[in-house]
């Protein structure tokens, strides 16, 4: 190494270090700052006066009426951000249970929102906010000519459906052996969007998916009803979590999806509301 | 504004880099990275549940997931060697138009989101895909959703380790070998299986073992490409994440193993030639 160039490097190696140290320290500081930090948005607990971020954890499947949903809530609110992590919400559970620092749970069924409340980590009991119903999707035009449940089962039809372990998986499961269908899928999917990806791409020929999920596809897929899912009814219960950052946010949140505005949108996306 | 006020330049002797003395600067972010990146797999240890790791492992799913994702990794690497030796030695090799930008090409998976490498797979090679419509019409070959998928996305995501490491062997290699066995009437065929071959042995060993546990690691370009189905398409990081979602317990036990195999891989990478190459 050569004098002046040495040093100069050696100065950039020592602000690039300092850099990297002062990042990790603000991000561990950040970290500590949203866990360490209940009720930044006030006292008032009536959630008129909330304000600050809300995090809410929410199922795949309403991903299209939550967006919608938390303007009109941002709107009415004004001071309070909504943000989401969509996903199946049997995974969504799991974060929560580990500590995930999230204020609202929307689970797709009882079952993943169970998961929570044996945890001990809902503040209340939660409060079912919709119902959703399963559809057979098939790419457009139907080139599998699916028309019921039992076509399902052809040899040669290719199928995709949730894995068992999301709920929209457990449904299919059940709606299945209401029917007495025997299905054997090509495969089985981690949530339903990716589940209803394939067949928007064409790669199989159906795809048991929620009916709100047809829908939000617009005309890319089209769905077909079929009555054995009257078998299998996914409840979504809603709850404020134990360990909510911003709990007065999180209980306005909770309040407005009760709404009957909110129930509209629902309503629209294609869920039934109780 | 870092400025360097009141601090003097080192003393030359503590710029050579095997000095006795580290500076605080340089050790507190070391061991700062090194507990970032050793703390999470210390913490599997930790978590896992030691106790019923042993019936745990036998459960069907699991040693399944774990035939077929050694399986599809080998059948991976076998592929790779096949098609990736052959394209190291044209780049170190063969001097052709545009051979940087086909270098920066082959590396490209190398960086290039799993997930992304997976959406490219089901367009080109989907049933409904530029390609995979083709041979879905002509074959009625299809993808998507079968082993040989898995091994597609392994492959189209591992084969560029295999390239670079057999490429810098190749570049390490003196050329002179091949050119005097070429005056001795050898084939360029003859020459590369007899001569060039076993000059880079170590280095294309070193390549299929690193080949083969990226192939074993694969998630992304797997779960978007060939699906998940047990037995068919779900390897281990694909059980990994849906067990995730019911069983962490199940989800630990199956990370470990993934950890051990990937620990051992790279020890014996390590001892047995990175040091010699």
């Amino acid at each position: 190494m050569r004098g002046s160039t040495g040093r100069g490097a050696r100065r950039a190696i020592r602000a690039a270090l300092l850099a990297v140290v002062g990042a990790v320290l603000a991000t561990v500081a950040g970290c500590g700052g949203t866990q360490g930090s209940p009720g930044a948005g006030g006292a008032s607990p009536s959630g008129g006066g909330a304000t600050g971020t809300v995090t809410v954890f929410a199922a795949a499947s309403l991903t299209e009426s939550f967006q919608k949903i938390a303007q009109d809530f941002q709107a009415a609110h004004p001071g309070v951000q909504v943000k989401f992590n969509f996903g199946a919400s049997s995974a969504l559970a799991q974060q929560i249970v580990q500590g995930a620092p999230a204020d609202v749970f929307a689970a797709a069924s009882a079952a993943t929102m169970k998961q929570v409340t044996d945890a001990q980590a809902a503040a209340g009991a939660p409060r079912v906010f919709a119902r959703n119903t399963l559809q057979i999707a098939v790419p457009k035009g139907n080139p599998g000519k699916v028309a019921s449940l039992a076509d399902l089962a052809k040899p040669g039809l290719k199928v995709a459906l949730c894995a068992p372990q999301v709920p929209c998986g457990a449904a299919a499961g059940k709606a299945l052996e209401a029917a007495g269908v025997k299905v054997t899928p090509a495969t089985l999917e981690q949530d339903v969007k990716a589940t209803l990806t394939k067949v928007r791409l064409g790669e199989v020929d159906a795809a048991l998916v929620y009916r709100t999920d047809v829908k939000a596809a617009g005309g890319a897929v089209e769905g077909i009803d079929f009555p054995e899912a009257a078998k299998a009814v996914n409840d979504y219960p809603i709850v404020v979590l134990a360990k909510a950052p911003n709990a007065p946010a999180a209980k306005a949140f909770v309040d407005y999806v009760l709404s009957d505005r909110a129930r509209a949108v629902l309503a629209e996306a294609g869920f039934q509301t109780p | 504004m870092v400025r360097g006020t009141g601090r003097r330049p080192a003393p030359a002797p503590a710029r050579r880099a095997r000095g006795p003395r580290v500076p605080a600067v340089l050790l507190v972010p070391a061991v700062l990275g090194l507990a970032f990146l050793v703390l999470p797999l210390a913490g599997l240890l930790l978590r896992a549940p030691w106790g019923s790791l042993p019936e745990r492992l036998q459960g069907p799913q699991i040693l399944e997931a774990l035939r077929l994702s050694v399986l599809t990794a080998t059948l991976a690497t076998a592929v790779s060697l096949l098609l990736g030796v052959p394209l190291a030695w044209l780049l170190a090799r063969v001097p052709f138009p545009g051979r940087r930008l086909v270098r920066a090409l082959v590396t490209l998976p190398l960086v290039l989101p799993p997930v992304v490498g997976g959406v490219a797979l089901l367009l080109v090679l989907g049933r409904r895909g530029l390609i995979g419509q083709w041979l879905y019409a002509a074959f009625g070959i299809s993808l998507p959703f079968t082993t040989a998928g898995v091994v597609v996305a392994e492959a189209f995501v591992a084969m560029p380790f295999l390239v670079i490491s057999v490429e810098g062997a190749l570049r390490a290699a003196d050329p002179r070998f091949e050119e005097a066995a070429a005056t001795l009437g050898a084939s360029r065929w003859t020459a590369f299986r007899r001569i060039t071959l076993p000059l880079i042995a170590p280095g294309v060993a070193a390549g299929a073992v690193l080949c083969w546990a990226r192939a074993l690691g694969e998630f992304g370009a797997t779960i978007t490409f060939a699906g998940n189905f047990p037995g068919r398409t779900q390897t281990m990081p694909l059980a990994v994440y849906l067990a995730l979602e019911t069983d962490p317990d199940t989800a630990t036990v199956l990370s470990l193993v993934l950890l051990a195999v990937s620990i051992l891989i790279l020890v014996s990478l390590r001892d047995r030639w990175v040091n010699s190459t």
